[in-house]
Formats: C-alpha cells, sequence, structure tokens
C-alpha cells in the first residue's frame, strides 16, 4: 500500500512536453483496443458461435430441392404396340430482365427462334415485369442446344417430355391428349391421368441468387415413372377399321360416324373409331366436334337395330316361340289417335324371323302391346341401356330411357322398334353381347383384361341362341343386309335406318344408316356396331351404307385373328 | 503487458532523439525520399491481400483486379508526391486547399450532377468527374490544423468558435447532398484535430451532451433512407427483403466461413452473388466467408500494426500543425476500418463506408493514401524544419 502511494507521488518521468497529457494518450490507445476488441468479439461471435446457425442460413440461400419431372408412362395396345409415348424435349424460358437489351443481340435470337424481332419484342415487353416466360417450348433437345450454344444472357433450358402418338388419327378420341404440361385433356389420357403421370423425383442442387444451376449435390429420390396403360384395342384392327370408316364416311358425304367392335367373349373394345378424326401430335386448326369420342360419348335413337333386342322379351315369354306368326296387315296402325306408324310395304303374316328380316314396325308393335306393359323397357334395361357403361372414360353417356310406368301405347310400341329412347355405340354393342354369348352380358372394357368378366345372364340362354339363328337369317344374300354378309363366314346382324331427330321433331331427308352385327354366328368372336351420320346422295339405308363396312371391317378383322371360316362353300353362299 | 507499455511509451509525445551513428545511413536514405518503409511495406502488403480478396468478390474478374491496381499504383505515386513537399508548405497551401474545396461544394450545391438519388458529383467537362467532399476528407483538417497549429494550445474558446465555423460549413453542404456518411466521416477528422489540440474535459463534456440533446433533431432532418438504415440496424430482421438484406446476407456469409473459412473462391455466398455490394463496401463479408475468422483477424492485424505506425509517426511530428493533421489523419483511417468492418459484421449501422484500401474504388483509396503520404512527410521532415 505504502509503496503505491510513494510511486504515485513521485512520478518517474517529467510530465510530457506536449498539451496533450498522457492519460489522453493511453485513453485514445485503450478506446482503439476496445473498438477493435469489440470487432474481434463481434467477428469471433459470427464465426464461433453463431456459425451453425449462420451456415443453415447460408445453406438455405443456395441448397434448392428441384423436382425431376416424372416420365409418364406408355400406353399400349393389347399387344405392346406404343399408342402413346413420352420423349424428352426442351423447353427454353428466359428472365426478361437479363435478356440483352439491344437488337443486335435480340436479332440473334429471334433469328435463332425463327420468329420475327417485332413480335418477340413486343413479347418481352409484356413480360418486362416478371422474371420468367417461356421462349419456345417443347424443342427437339438439338435444336434447343443450338440457340443455348449462342451463350446470350438469360436464357436458360427446363427438361419436359411431350407425348407422341404413332397411331394419329387412328385412335384420337379414345386415347386422347395431353397439354403442354403433359397432363391429361381428354379421353383415357384424362382419365388415367394420376395413373400415368406418376411420381416427380427430387433432388438437392446448388443455385445462385439468380436461380441458375451451379451444382447438382445428390439425389433425394428418384422420379416414379407412370405405369403403363394396356388397352383392350388391337392396333392392327383399329388401323383398318377407322380406315374403312373414313373411306365410307367420305363417300357417303356423311357429317361423320363411328364403329365400335367388341370381344364377344371378354367385352374387351377391340377398336374403337370415329369420324372426323384429328390429328394428336399437331393440333393447328383442330376442329372441336372432332375431338369427341362419338362412340361413348354421343347418343342416338337406335331405330331398329333394337327389334332383336325387343324381341328376347317376347320370346322368354311362353307365349311366343320362333315359328309365332304375327299378321303384320295392313301394314299401318293408329296409335293412341295420334300417332300412324307404318311398314315399308304390307307384308301380311310374318313369323318373328320374317319380322326381324323384313323389319317389321308392325310386327313389332303388335308383339310389343301383346306383352305386359313394362316388358322392353325391362328387358332394355337389363342390357344396360340408360345406365352408365361404367368404363370410366370422360364424359361417356349414360343414354335414356323412359321410367317403366303408366307407358303409353305409342311409347311401347316405339320402343319395341328402337325409338323413343337414346343408346350410345358402344352401349349397344355391349348389348349385343348378351345375344352372342348364350344371354350373358358382358361391361364394355377399354382396357386389356386378363380374364374375362363374370357379366350376367341377362336373356335366357336358349333365347338368346334363338335370336342369333334368326340374326344370321337377316343376313343373306337375298336379303335387304346382304351387304353385311362376310365371305367365308357367317353373321348374325340388324340393320338400322332412322330419321335424325333434331329440335323436337324428326328430320324429313336426315338419317343414320346402321348395322349391328355378330360373327361368325357358328361361335361369336366380335360384336360389331357401325354408324354412318347422316349420309347423302341417295342412299341411307343402314344396309348399304354401313353393312359394307361391317363387312370389310369384320372379314379383315376375323382373318388376322385367325378365326376359321364356319361356312365352308363360299359358292354356295355366293349362289343365289 | 510489456508490448502494451512499450507501445504507449512510443506513443507517447517526446523529443526527437538524434539517430544512432549505425542506423542514420540506411535510414537516411528513406530520409531522402520522404517515405517510412514500415508504413510503407505495411500498406503494400494490405493492398496485396486487398486484391486476392477482391479478385474472388469480384466474381474472379480479371479486369477488376487489374483496374484496382493501377488506381492503388496511381495512389502510391500520390503519396510518394505529397511526402515531397514540406509541412510548411502543406500548412501554407492549407487555407487555399480548404477555401478551393468549399467552393467546389458550393459549385456541387449550385450545379453538382445527380447520381444514385444524390447530388455529390462535380463534372469537369471532358476531364472527370469526382466528389469535392473526398477532398475535404484531408483538407478539412489540413485547415484545423494549420488555424490552431498557429495559437496557443489548448484552444480558448473564440478559437474553438472559429474551429467550429471552419467545420461546419462544409459538414452542412455535404449533408445536404446528402451524404451524411461522408459528413459524418469529415466532422470526425475534425473533431480529431480539436481533441487531439487538448480539449479540456468540461468542453468534452459539454459537447457531448450538445450532440446528445442533438440527435431528435438529427433525426427529425434525416432523409426517408437514411432513417431506415437506423431503424434495420436496430432490427435487421424487420425488413428482411428489403434494407435488412444487406446485413443479414453479409452476418450470413461472415459467420458460414467459420474459424478456417471455406477457402479462397468457394465462398457459396459470395460466389452465388447472394452478398450484396460484395466487391466495394461488403468485401469483408467475402473475407470471412473465405478466409474465416483466421483470415479476418490477420487483416484487423494488419490494420492495428498500420495505426500504431501511424500513430508513432505522428507522435514524432515537431510543431503543433504537423502532430494535430498527423494524428487526425491516422485516427480517421482507423474510424473508416471500425465503421466498415463493424457495419458488414452488424454491430454498426449501414453507412457507404469502404474498407480502406481493399475495397474496389478509386478515389478513397487516393484520398487515403494522400493522407498516409502528409504523414510521411511530416515525418520525414523534421530535421529540415526550422527549430
Amino acid at each position: 500500500m505504502s509503496t503505491t502511494q510513494r510511486r504515485a507521488a513521485t512520478p518517474r518521468r517529467p510530465p510530457p512536453s506536449a498539451p496533450l497529457g498522457a492519460f489522453r494518450y493511453r485513453l485514445m490507445l485503450g478506446l482503439i483496443l476496445l473498438a477493435l476488441g469489440m470487432l474481434g468479439a463481434r467477428i469471433a461471435y459470427l464465426h464461433v458461435i453463431d456459425r451453425s446457425f449462420l451456415q443453415g442460413q447460408g445453406d438455405a440461400r443456395t441448397l434448392r430441392v428441384e423436382s425431376i419431372s416424372a416420365h409418364r408412362g406408355m400406353i399400349t395396345d393389347r399387344n405392346g404396340e406404343p399408342l402413346a409415348i413420352s420423349t424428352p424435349v426442351v423447353s427454353l424460358w428466359a428472365n426478361p430482365q437479363e435478356l440483352p437489351p439491344d437488337d443486335i443481340q435480340r436479332l440473334v435470337l429471334a433469328r435463332a427462334l425463327d420468329v420475327d424481332l417485332d413480335d418477340l419484342n413486343a413479347r418481352i415487353a409484356r413480360y418486362s415485369e416478371r422474371e420468367f416466360m417461356y421462349l419456345r417450348r417443347q424443342m427437339t433437345p438439338a435444336d434447343a442446344q443450338e440457340i443455348l450454344d449462342l451463350n446470350l444472357p438469360g436464357i436458360y433450358r427446363q427438361l419436359e417430355y411431350r407425348r407422341y402418338y404413332p397411331s394419329g388419327e387412328a385412335s384420337a378420341q379414345l386415347l386422347g391428349v395431353t397439354n403442354v404440361d403433359d397432363r391429361g385433356q381428354e379421353g383415357l389420357e384424362l382419365a388415367y391421368n394420376n395413373y400415368l403421370s406418376g411420381t416427380p423425383g427430387k433432388r438437392r442442387v446448388l443455385k445462385d441468387r439468380r436461380g441458375r444451376l451451379v451444382r447438382d449435390l445428390h439425389l433425394l429420390k428418384e422420379a416414379d415413372p407412370g405405369g403403363e396403360l394396356v388397352l383392350a384395342m388391337d392396333q392392327r384392327l383399329q388401323y383398318m377399321a377407322y380406315r374403312e370408316l373414313k373411306a365410307a364416311v367420305q363417300e357417303r358425304d356423311a357429317d361423320g360416324g363411328t364403329l365400335v367392335m367388341m370381344d364377344a367373349r371378354t367385352g374387351e373394345v377391340l377398336a374403337m373409331a370415329n369420324q372426323p378424326s384429328y390429328n394428336p401430335n399437331n393440333r393447328a386448326g383442330l376442329d372441336p366436334r372432332s375431338l369427341r369420342n362419338q362412340a361413348i360419348v354421343d347418343v342416338f335413337e337406335p331405330g331398329s337395330v333394337m327389334k332383336p333386342l325387343a324381341m328376347s322379351a317376347a320370346l322368354e315369354t311362353d307365349r311366343y316361340s320362333p315359328d309365332t306368326v304375327v299378321d303384320t296387315s295392313p301394314g299401318w296402325m293408329r296409335l293412341d289417335n295420334r300417332f300412324t306408324i307404318r311398314d315399308f310395304r304390307n307384308y301380311g303374316k310374318l313369323s318373328m324371323a320374317g319380322i326381324l328380316r323384313k323389319s317389321s314396325n308392325i310386327g313389332m308393335s303388335r308383339i310389343a302391346l301383346d306383352l305386359p306393359e313394362t316388358a322392353v323397357v325391362d328387358t332394355y334395361r337389363r342390357l344396360g341401356l340408360g345406365q352408365s357403361p361404367g368404363t370410366g372414360f370422360p364424359g361417356e353417356a349414360d343414354g335414356s330411357l323412359p321410367a317403366p310406368v303408366r307407358l303409353a301405347d305409342s311409347q311401347r310400341a316405339s320402343l319395341a322398334y328402337g325409338y323413343g329412347l337414346s343408346v350410345s355405340a358402344l352401349q349397344l354393342a355391349s348389348a349385343y353381347t348378351a345375344i352372342a354369348n348364350h344371354g350373358r352380358r358382358l361391361p364394355a372394357s377399354l382396357l386389356k383384361l386378363d380374364e374375362p368378366p363374370e357379366g350376367s345372364v341377362v336373356i335366357e340362354p336358349q333365347v338368346a341362341d334363338e335370336l342369333l339363328g334368326m340374326m344370321e337369317q337377316v343376313v343373306q344374300p337375298d336379303t335387304g343386309a346382304h351387304r353385311g354378309v362376310v365371305p367365308g363366314y357367317r353373321v348374325a346382324g340388324k340393320t338400322g335406318t332412322v330419321h335424325k331427330a333434331s329440335g323436337g321433331g324428326y328430320e324429313e331427308d336426315a338419317y343414320r344408316g346402321l348395322f349391328v352385327g355378330i360373327a361368325p354366328a357358328s361361335d361369336p368372336r366380335l360384336v360389331t356396331v357401325v354408324m354412318i351420320d347422316h349420309p347423302r346422295g341417295g342412299d341411307y339405308y343402314g344396309g348399304l351404307v354401313a353393312a359394307p363396312v361391317f363387312s370389310t371391317v369384320v372379314g379383315n378383322a376375323l382373318r388376322l385373328l385367325d378365326v376359321p371360316p364356319d361356312q365352308e362353300t363360299l359358292s354356295s353362299a355366293d349362289a343365289p | 503487458m510489456t508490448v502494451l507499455s512499450d507501445l504507449t511509451r512510443s506513443l507517447r509525445a517526446r523529443p526527437v532523439r538524434p539517430p544512432q551513428s549505425g542506423m542514420s545511413r540506411r535510414k537516411s536514405l528513406w530520409m531522402r525520399v520522404h517515405l517510412d518503409p514500415w508504413l510503407l511495406l505495411l500498406l503494400v502488403v494490405l493492398m496485396g491481400a486487398g486484391l486476392i480478396v477482391l479478385y474472388s468478390a469480384s466474381g474472379q474478374s480479371m479486369a477488376v483486379v487489374e483496374a484496382q491496381a493501377i488506381r492503388l499504383g496511381v495512389a502510391l505515386v500520390v503519396m510518394a508526391g505529397l511526402a515531397q513537399l514540406s509541412p510548411v508548405t502543406l500548412m501554407r497551401w492549407a487555407p487555399l486547399a480548404y477555401g478551393g474545396t468549399l467552393l467546389m461544394l458550393v459549385a456541387v450545391e449550385v450545379m453538382g450532377d445527380v447520381g444514385m438519388g444524390a447530388k455529390r458529383w462535380l463534372i469537369i467537362p471532358g476531364v472527370m468527374r469526382f466528389q469535392p467532399s473526398e477532398l475535404m476528407k484531408l483538407a478539412m483538417p489540413m485547415m484545423l490544423a494549420a488555424y490552431l497549429g498557429r495559437r496557443q494550445l489548448p484552444p480558448r474558446v473564440p478559437d474553438l468558435m472559429v474551429c467550429a465555423l471552419i467545420l461546419a460549413l462544409p459538414v452542412v453542404l455535404i449533408a445536404r447532398q446528402p451524404d451524411l456518411g461522408t459528413s459524418l466521416l469529415v466532422a470526425t477528422a475534425a473533431v480529431f484535430v480539436v481533441l487531439l489540440a487538448g480539449l479540456s474535459w468540461r468542453f468534452i463534456a459539454f459537447f457531448s451532451v450538445l450532440i446528445a440533446s442533438a440527435l431528435p433533431l438529427l433525426w427529425m432532418n434525416m432523409h426517408d433512407y437514411q432513417r431506415q438504415r437506423v431503424l434495420t440496424f436496430l432490427n435487421p430482421e424487420s425488413d428482411p427483403l428489403g434494407a435488412g438484406w444487406n446485413i443479414i446476407q453479409s452476418t450470413t456469409a461472415i459467420g458460414s466461413g467459420g474459424v478456417f473459412g471455406k477457402g479462397w473462391l468457394e465462398g457459396t455466398q459470395s460466389q452465388l452473388e447472394f452478398l450484396p455490394e460484395r466487391h466495394t463496401d461488403f468485401i469483408v463479408a467475402v473475407l470471412g466467408e473465405e478466409f474465416g475468422l483466421i483470415g479476418m483477424l490477420a487483416v484487423l492485424c494488419l490494420y492495428l500494426l498500420i495505426v500504431a505506425r501511424g500513430l508513432w509517426l505522428s507522435n514524432g511530428a515537431q510543431d503543433s500543425f504537423g502532430r494535430l493533421l498527423a494524428g487526425s489523419i491516422i485516427l480517421t483511417f482507423f474510424i473508416y476500418v471500425f465503421v466498415n468492418v463493424g457495419m458488414v459484421s452488424g454491430i454498426l449501422p449501414v453507412v457507404g463506408v469502404p474498407l480502406p484500401l481493399v475495397s474496389y474504388g478509386g478515389t478513397s483509396s487516393v484520398t487515403l493514401m494522400a493522407g498516409f503520404g502528409i504523414l510521411m512527410s511530416i515525418h520525414s521532415h523534421r530535421r529540415l524544419l526550422p527549430r
């Protein structure tokens, strides 16, 4: 204690000569060291204590999880032929903020993109507030690389897939299309979009502030490619059916047409063609009408092709057998004091088979009015009409049947010859599987089935077989449906010709020509419905416009499917 | 501890001893060219380190590094040139330099060029474009040192009034540009001169209270962006995408470097452009990220050595003018370092102060090196001065 006091009392040095005292210098030096100490402490704090948090923050700025687009599943036909496939393409996008402002570089870009410089400038101006705009989507990787090689700032690429449809317009409506973002928009592409899409994968990448990829760090999750969809369709039959349908529609100058070919044993849809159609690979100038898969989504009044189905209701009762004779004289009848129905001419007395052969409206009406009030409607309903076909196809039509209560005579009669209800071509084909299959109706399936469905017996097996035989008599060389004959095969069929309904009435000279056929009749394999919409130029009967299509398509199909001919002597069949 | 007391002793004002005979020849060579070898060495090492960091911070642009190297070369020439002038000459020219710069500030006020939202630039058509406020950083302490150097020290009240006037004119003009940062730095340089002249504690206390009470007034006269900076400093997270961005990014960059750093050119925050102003005001963050705590402390030590050498030189000054001016120059230099590093590491608000001799930029480097030239002149002309 005393030492310190002594030292303080006797300074070792004389006071400094400069005006600034030693204390102030020490204070100043102390302040400087204090300031540096603060900086050091702060920096050490950031570097050591706060490090893990700040490193996390740093990573949060640079590490990004990117999605890897999943490969959309392929759609194939029943034999594995590709119908819709995804191929890798490159979309180029630009950040308008980074694009070169000068016209020379823009001109280079415009040339490379093959667009007008003014258009490009206008587009860039429109997006000038944004940071993303597409330059061109879905280019081939080689073309895109050429533009990227120009090394213009602000241009980036994005890997995508584009859908190609090798079968083109032949199966366009059934398959549908995807949009530019690879999502299903129509048809089966839409119906099975989730299944086909798969799940995108993820990878961790290092990105800079402008979002450019700097380094690929590692894969977090592989992209899970979408499932493969195998259709019931047989591409060979589809091509052929489409070709023949298109030829017929063109020849008849018709509004359109549709064809459904179904496997009689499984209910699988082997071919489904529509006219008009479109090229799904180039949808420029597309007529929206052609997008409709008419076979499933459009309904029409079926007319005479319903007669065999209605007749099953009669044959199932004790009072009718194939030999029952019905008097159709005088060839017309008046119902409810309002409607007059008539046959083509007075056919006199006809057997059940005769009614089908001549397609007698009077005969069918007499039978229908003789049956219990709801017999025909109930039969139709059992055959799946007026109900959803259950294919899951977007927009599939249910058709319509009148409710089975208090049916007027005119309704009961007209239902029996196919008016007063509406069906789709697919429903019609499915209903006829009951006749082809000993009374067991099979639901239509657009997808390939591993084993045939159970179905349900809706017509007595014996009645179904009798009807098959009667329908076979309809398609003979000497009948009105003779154009439906398939050389070498026995065919059971029925024609139909209906006035097109429009705005509450029927059009005077607009018709639909229909043909429904089952072949070969000895052991049915195919059920086929052909509909030609509004044929022009004289012929409009189903037997004239639809039956020839049936004949060619089914003939070729049976041969393609290696079905042995069941009609041995061609010459005898040809002989009158 | 011994180092500290040695340093303290060496910093203390004391009479100049005649040089030792053995050392005299070598020393006299440097004395003849009026340069201080130690200070020069430290400055060149700092510049070299700065260029290495700048290469990384500029996104590995050799062009930027070359441009900066040329500017630093010019700055070295300016330094060597100014070192040749004797303090007597400097003292004689001080009023002229101050007056001229003041006139130019008036000219900026009247007809200055607007750049980046502020009116700071003066254009000599066809020749150059520069900020007179930068010149004032040197002219101000020169003028005050020249004024007080002729007066009795510590200064009396009338002298202080004159000093206040000398200080206020340019500071107000610069603050009106608006360039609050530079005006405060110029004021700081002036205050150091007055402090070094030996202001009594009563005055120091008086002015401290005065400044403290003036703060609300200053706040009311601030521009919005300046207030925003202060608010952001107090809580950077309040506006993370706007004004707080810079400071969040820079602390993130520094902290993510860790003790040893990520390595040269390997910093993700700086190389991937997340760090704003990375080759100018925020270059320290690049240093921190890529060289870590070690690198930061090394550079801070370099600055400490420069400041220590500068203070030692200023203490050797033989007259009040030299001592005041040299002391002010070196202390202001230290303030630059402190403000810049403090700002980037988040303990001070964001003001546009570059890191001396490391940040990319010509004017500030030349001004700073001119200051060191004056420092060397004051040191090396000692014996030539009439006693």
